[in-house]
């Protein structure tokens, strides 16, 4: 009969105070997240615009500059995600390394579907001019790097969302069983929706520091492209009035008290709020005075996501933290054991 | 091991790792550790002769090993940790909490590196002139020495994995860090990955400077030099490597070095290796002395060469260690030097929190004349065989497939009936024959599991597989189920 898990952890120390590791896990995957929304989001709106670009050539040229920055983007967060994954390894040691191993094909599988994906935003970016007369296949490049770049988070998603819960362990056979849990797509509805939206401001900010030259060069006004960033940052960002809701609701019920969780995404709500009004407010503006609320808008993005790292995280704990207990007792009495065992033998061996 | 068991039956999981680990060093060394000095001299070279051939060269050469490090290079570092934290989630468990704080710090430096590699990479035609210039070639040499720095600090750990040295009794990360191995594969690493990055620097340069052969026959010198330079101390270092590897290790160097089955080809293997590198030096003389009578061809063969020996250095590495996974703590099945006596004692699945079902393809092959009270029995032992396989035997050995226990006992015992009688006399003392293969870490009974579930696999040839596929059943209670073995009467039919 299947029931609950309760294995032994590795019997060996924390290496820093949990709280430290708690605090490395939330800040560099918050950082991490954000370079993916980045990377994600650039390479969508790059397909877009370069499919928009077939009808007016200067879309293809804001294609292009979008895409030059994917690059770059991806490398940085990949390298970032590699700290909270050290911290995730050391804090949830017992979980997640359990959910990998029920999903491990596709856990696995990440890393040539990650270097497929890069290797096709190199080819797309630095082929652009030279695949001009192939034009289909370049976009099917893109959008092949895309539908990866897509892929990838689910299955980080789907693992994330199974090392919550032990009790499920038994009933997957894996990774489309773990897909299914309640809550995964949700989540990752809710993460699609961050992705063109935190690129949108990152437009804002590139456009803001481009020179005029190179701005002249796309074809657009200033005005223009930043007025497109901020419109990428409000309605997906709306989109997530409905749809981060439906992401707390489905959220399975744990052990633990579940009313820190729906406070701090209560305050993450209301700071949503003030963010999509100065959001809204900047796509009206002129181009005179456009951009002139991104540092308050940059500073309340920061601060909601910040809030989501730190809802995500109390949720984690009130799925987690008692069952954790039980292997920490159990981890304990498993080395009381070894120890006598090992006592035992050495009488033994003595004896003879 | 006490986590829901991943297993590749056919490719093998130690296959897996490998794979990852080898096309990760042979990047990470050619193209990352040697390669960013190597573009950053040839950067300053010509800057200092005002030749743009050499700077467009470097920038060449740079951008090859962007492209790659950035992707196959970057994915396989981390691949290495995905594909071990499944086939042996234990050893890197417990490494991750002995060096968390070196990993963190060779993070922080990883991350300073890909930034320095995009700035290098992507300033390159921005900062050509004057000041700009000079201070391009000085990102080129920071992004050199951080590229060195991550290979330092993860050579620490790989060093603690063939020997411990006083972590054993202090439990302390700088003990661990100055594990007596550490110094002399360090030593080995830095010249290796210079010589490498030199001989895939030439085969690159032949084809860069292809419409110029004055400037082709210049370049190809130049980088021949610095490789002969230092290929001399990749001999000397490797010696030194060599000298303070454990003597229990060096007795697994015959098998390491091939394989079980033609141990005695260490004496031909090691003529071999001395060919190849007799070659590379033949190679690199003729590229100095008249890199025109040189044909493009012929690098080809010290880069295969070079290639190989560094893949197969890191295998020989990865099974000296045997029987351990982390010297003198943990054995390569995943189960500490500590737990043996309690294990021995109450049985590894006594302890095991989790089976691996069996499929109804691998249920297929018992006799036909079992009643069904007797059938289920039987499935019952199988079970509980295979749990121990799983447990026991799995992380480096495959079912039916690489490095496959079947194979092995086909070699051994051929098409004779493996009954649990001739199989389990050998897996109780095959640790005293074979010096790489840890103690069986079960009891008596499981040692009697395991043959009876041998003897199916002798008849069901089914792939075995893992939890990603088969799922898991959970024990909440494995002590009442090892119990069980002693009331259910053994089968042998």
């Amino acid at each position: 009969m299947n029931q609950i898990p309760v294995p032994n952890d590795i019997p060996l120390p924390l290496p820093a105070p949990e709280p430290v590791l708690i605090g490395v896990l939330i800040f560099f995957f918050l950082l991490h997240i954000v370079f993916v929304n980045f990377m994600v989001g650039g390479s969508l709106l790059t397909f877009y615009y370069e499919l928009r670009g077939l009808k007016q050539k200067r879309y293809d040229r804001l294609a292009c500059e979008i895409a030059s920055t994917i690059t770059a983007n991806k490398s940085i967060a990949v390298v970032i995600g590699i700290g909270p994954l050290l911290a995730i390894n050391t804090l949830y040691t017992v979980y997640f390394y359990t959910a990998n191993a029920l999903t491990g094909a596709l856990w696995i599988s990440i890393i040539p579907l990650v270097v497929t994906a890069f290797v096709l935003t190199y080819i797309h970016k630095y082929l652009w001019h030279q695949m001009d007369w192939i034009k289909w296949l370049h976009l099917g490049v893109s959008a092949a790097a895309g539908l990866i770049f897509l892929f990838i988070p689910l299955i980080f998603l789907t693992n994330i969302n199974l090392m919550l819960f032990p009790d499920k362990w038994a009933s997957v056979h894996g990774f489309l069983s773990a897909l299914i849990l309640p809550n995964v797509f949700p989540r990752y509805i809710h993460f699609l929706l961050a992705c063109p939206a935190m690129t949108g401001l990152f437009l804002v900010w590139l456009f803001r520091r481009r020179s005029d030259a190179e701005i002249a060069a796309t074809g657009f006004a200033r005005a223009d492209l930043i007025r497109i960033g901020y419109q990428w940052a409000l309605w997906p960002t709306v989109a997530q009035f409905f749809v981060g809701p439906i992401a707390l609701f489905t959220l399975p019920q744990t052990q633990g008290p579940l009313g820190p969780v729906i406070a701090v995404f209560g305050v993450s709500i209301l700071v949503a709020i003030v963010l999509s009004i100065l959001l809204f407010n900047e796509t009206r503006r002129p181009a005179e005075t456009i951009g002139r609320s991104f540092g308050a808008i940059c500073l309340l993005m920061l601060v909601a996501v910040g809030l989501m790292g730190a809802g995500r995280h109390l949720y984690r704990e009130a799925a987690i933290a008692p069952h954790r207990e039980i292997v920490r007792a159990k981890t304990l009495d498993y080395m009381r054991q070894v120890e006598e065992a090992r006592q035992q033998a050495a009488v033994q061996g003595a004896a003879q | 091991m006490d986590f829901p068991i991943f297993h590749l039956d056919i490719f093998g999981n130690r296959g897996l790792v490998a794979t990852i680990a080898i096309l990760h060093v042979l990047v990470n060394h050619s193209l990352a550790v040697g390669m960013m000095p190597l573009v950053a001299c040839m950067e300053w070279y010509g800057h200092k002769r005002q030749d743009p051939r050499w700077d467009k060269l470097a920038y060449n050469i740079l951008f090859v090993a962007f492209l790659i490090t950035t992707t196959v290079g970057a994915m396989t570092g981390i691949g290495i940790w995905l594909s071990v934290s499944l086939v042996n989630p234990y050893s890197i468990g417990s490494l991750i909490r002995v060096f968390f704080w070196a990993w963190f710090t060779e993070w922080l430096v990883f991350v300073t590196e890909v930034c320095l590699i995009l700035a290098y990479t992507l300033t390159w035609r921005k900062w050509s002139e004057g000041k700009a210039k000079e201070r391009h070639i000085r990102l080129g040499f920071t992004l050199g020495f951080f590229s060195w720095v991550t290979m330092a600090i993860i050579v620490a750990i790989l060093g603690f994995m063939m020997d411990p040295g006083n972590w054993m009794t202090e439990h302390t990360l700088w003990s661990g860090i100055t594990n007596p191995i550490y110094l002399p594969q360090l030593a080995f690493r830095t010249p290796l990955a210079a010589t490498m990055a030199g001989i895939v620097a030439m085969f690159l340069a032949q084809f860069f400077t292809s419409k110029d052969a004055a400037f082709r026959n210049e370049a190809l010198r130049a980088i021949a030099l610095w490789t002969l330079f230092f290929a001399p101390f990749v001999f000397i270092a490797g010696f030194w490597y060599y000298s303070v590897v454990p003597d229990f290790m060096k007795a697994n160097f015959g098998v390491a070095l091939t394989t079980l089955e033609f141990t005695d080809w260490q004496e031909k293997f090691l003529q071999i290796a001395l060919i190849t590198v007799v070659a590379i030096l033949i190679t690199v003389q003729l590229t100095i002395a008249r890199p025109n009578l040189l044909p493009r061809v012929a690098l080809l063969a010290p880069l295969f060469v070079i290639f190989w020996m560094t893949g197969h250095f890191e295998r020989v590495r990865e099974f000296v260690r045997k029987p351990y996974v982390i010297g003198r703590y943990m054995y390569a099945n995943g189960f500490r030097v500590d737990d043996y006596p309690l294990l021995q004692r109450d049985g590894v699945l006594a302890h095991a929190t989790y089976s691996n079902p069996l499929t109804d393809a691998e249920r297929a092959g018992l006799p036909d004349d079992l009643g069904e009270a007797e059938r289920e029995a039987k499935l019952e032992h199988l079970q509980m065989g295979k749990d121990v396989f799983m447990l026991t035997c799995s992380r480096c050995h495959t079912g039916h497939g690489v490095n496959s226990i079947t194979g092995h006992l086909q070699r051994m015992f051929g098409d004779q009936p493996w009954t649990p009688d001739l199989t389990t006399g050998y897996i109780e003392g095959m640790h005293e024959v074979q010096p790489f293969m840890p103690p069986f870490p079960g009891n008596k009974k499981e040692l009697q599991l395991l043959g009876e579930y041998l003897e199916h696999l002798q008849k069901n040839k089914a792939p075995i597989p893992g939890a990603q596929t088969a799922g898991i059943i959970v024990h909440a209670a494995p002590a009442l189920r090892a119990a069980k073995i002693d009331q259910s009467e053994t089968i042998t039919r």
